[in-house]
């Protein structure tokens, strides 16, 4: 029986791990060969280990389990045409593109007022102007047959939040290009929208850097991840401390699939009711 | 295969014809039995006729025609110890309740503000609001009693979002289904009940295919045609299409009716070909 996106091609950022990974292998479930970029090397502001080349070994592993066909690759959503010549390889490749999930993103955390220059910058260039970037990217091959993109913002793109300024900012930045490129695109039946998560249980919130940001009072010997659960809950309306990265990846199934052939400029949070709290 | 919704149960209101007979029918080939209702009776200031006896057994044969269980009623939204009468023994045959789609509204006098009929106002708040709140208060029981969470799925319109003129009692039923949404997803949060509610711009159905629907885009137009009216539908939307499909609409309520949705709740999703964004 075919999938759900049987026969296209998606061109998927920050692939190595995370809901990256859980994209990849959702869409290829679903019958979708895969064009798989990531860094897989650290940013100096960022307070957690980022993903490895061994990490993108094991999405391109789990994608051919599947028997589907996997293009990877290192690029930076930062360098445009390092990223432009990495899509146009895998386009050639596998010979078309139809789904574009601009889900590479980094996280961090500070006072707005106490911020570090490179820190702010490095939080813009890659989670607002890397999306950007992948669009841009990306548009030319859409152009032929039309499309799905799917831009991955947070809640933190729809309400503000202490101490991360620059990742609310540029998560909101993702929006207002989502809305943009929806009306650009529209005339070719390119659809774009937006997925706004909660915590979503992956290295990105499961780390020091961020138990200490939500249980600021707990001795850092207590900081665990069963410790934190709670706290990561009282910001959810369902009792659930957080969502798995296969939520999003659910999510973004639907908006690429023809099931969602009419939905475009939407800002769709999977999120147990955070926004509505 | 299992289907995306198999062995649930789904309460489906205004099931006779248009978006609720399609979700009856969607939900059904994806494994739900369905529990159906609809007025079935002439709605006054409506610019369309209404739907009938004959359209709800239509219903009936294309759910039964998928090997799925539906039992359909005539029952009215506005009334509300009809309408739970109706769902207890529809859930007492079917032994539980899943999913809600609060589907039934109606289109009617299309007026400024100041003109809009006193009675006409009240019936479409009744039905668009009223009724979708009857729906919710009648199925939370059931749902609550299974134990296992559910999904209700709150029709609203692009119109729940941004204000269109001359049509201020859909505007504000719809605008207040939202409001409603939002307050049933915290509400029901706890239980692992979740709530979202449905945005479409123009659906190809006998609602809006009518001549005073055509005059509302229309207004210079003595008697405009669904030809003239179809580029003026268009560029209401983002997308070059004048209007969605029953269907669009189903899928969307089937995303968040199943699993894949587990954690979606107070959600206003449009499937509007980019009209609110425009």
């Amino acid at each position: 029986m075919a999938g759900r996106v049987e026969g296209k091609v998606a061109f998927i950022t920050g692939a190595a791990r995370g809901q990256g990974r859980s994209h990849a292998i959702r869409l290829a479930e679903e019958g979708a060969d895969i064009i798989a970029v990531d860094l897989v090397e650290q940013i100096d502001s960022v307070p957690y280990a980022m993903a490895t080349p061994a990490d993108l070994d094991e999405t391109v592993r789990q994608v051919e389990a599947l028997d589907r066909r996997i293009v990877a690759g290192r690029a930076d959503v930062r360098d445009y045409d390092a990223l432009k010549t990495a899509l146009d390889e895998g386009v050639a490749q596998l010979g078309r593109l139809d789904i574009v999930s601009a889900n590479a993103g980094i996280f961090s955390q500070g006072r707005s007022d106490e911020l570090p220059e490179e820190t702010w910058r490095d939080m813009i260039d890659v989670n607002l102007t890397g999306v950007w970037h992948t669009a841009k990217a990306a548009i030319p091959h859409l152009r032929a047959a039309g499309g799905s993109m799917i831009l991955t913002s947070s809640t933190a793109g729809l309400a503000g939040f202490e101490n991360f300024a620059h990742y609310v900012s540029a998560k909101h930045g993702v929006v207002g290009l989502m809305r943009t490129l929806a009306l650009e695109l529209a005339p070719d039946m390119i659809r774009v929208n937006s997925v706004h998560p909660t915590s979503v249980d992956t290295d990105m919130i499961q780390n020091a850097m961020t138990y200490a940001l939500f249980a600021p009072d707990l001795p850092e010997s207590e900081r665990t991840r069963e410790a934190l659960g709670p706290r990561f809950q009282t910001m959810n309306a369902l009792p659930i401390p957080w969502v798995d990265p296969v939520d999003i990846s659910n999510a973004v199934l639907w908006l690429a699939s023809d099931e969602a052939r009419y939905v475009t400029g939407v800002a769709l949070p999977v999120d147990a009711g955070f926004t509505a709290k | 295969m299992a289907g995306r919704v198999e062995g649930k149960v789904a309460f489906i209101t205004g099931a006779a014809r248009g978006q609720g007979r399609s979700h009856a029918i969607r939900l059904a080939e994806e494994g739900a039995d369905i529990i159906a209702i609809d007025l079935l009776e002439e709605i006054p200031g409506a610019p369309y006729g209404p739907a009938t006896r004959q359209d709800l057994d239509e219903t009936v044969r294309a759910v039964e025609a998928l090997d799925r269980r539906i039992i359909a009623s005539k029952a009215d939204v506005r009334d509300y110890e009809g309408l739970k009468a109706v769902l207890d023994a529809g859930v007492a045959e079917l032994g539980r309740l899943d999913i809600v789609a609060a589907n039934a509204g109606i289109s009617t006098q299309m007026a400024p503000s100041e003109e809009l009929d006193e009675a006409i106002w009240h019936d479409m708040i009744d039905t668009n609001l009223t009724g979708v709140w009857h729906t919710a208060k009648a199925a939370i029981p059931h749902i609550k009693a299974g134990g296992r969470g559910g999904s209700l799925v709150l029709t609203s319109s692009a119109t729940g979002l941004q204000a269109y003129p001359n049509v201020a009692h859909y505007v504000s039923a719809k605008h207040g289904v939202v409001g409603l949404m939002r307050t049933l997803a915290l509400e029901l949060a706890p239980d692992m009940i979740r709530v979202n509610s449905l945005h479409p711009t123009q659906v190809d159905t006998p609602m809006i295919m009518n001549e005073p629907t055509f005059r509302l885009f229309l207004p210079g137009v003595e008697h405009p045609t669904v030809e003239d009216f179809e580029p003026a539908s268009q560029a209401m939307n983002a997308l070059p299409i004048p209007w969605v499909e029953p269907v669009d609409i189903s899928n969307a309520l089937l995303f968040l009716a199943s699993d894949e949705a587990r954690y979606v709740t107070g959600v206003a999703l449009p499937i509007d070909a980019g009209a609110v964004v425009k």
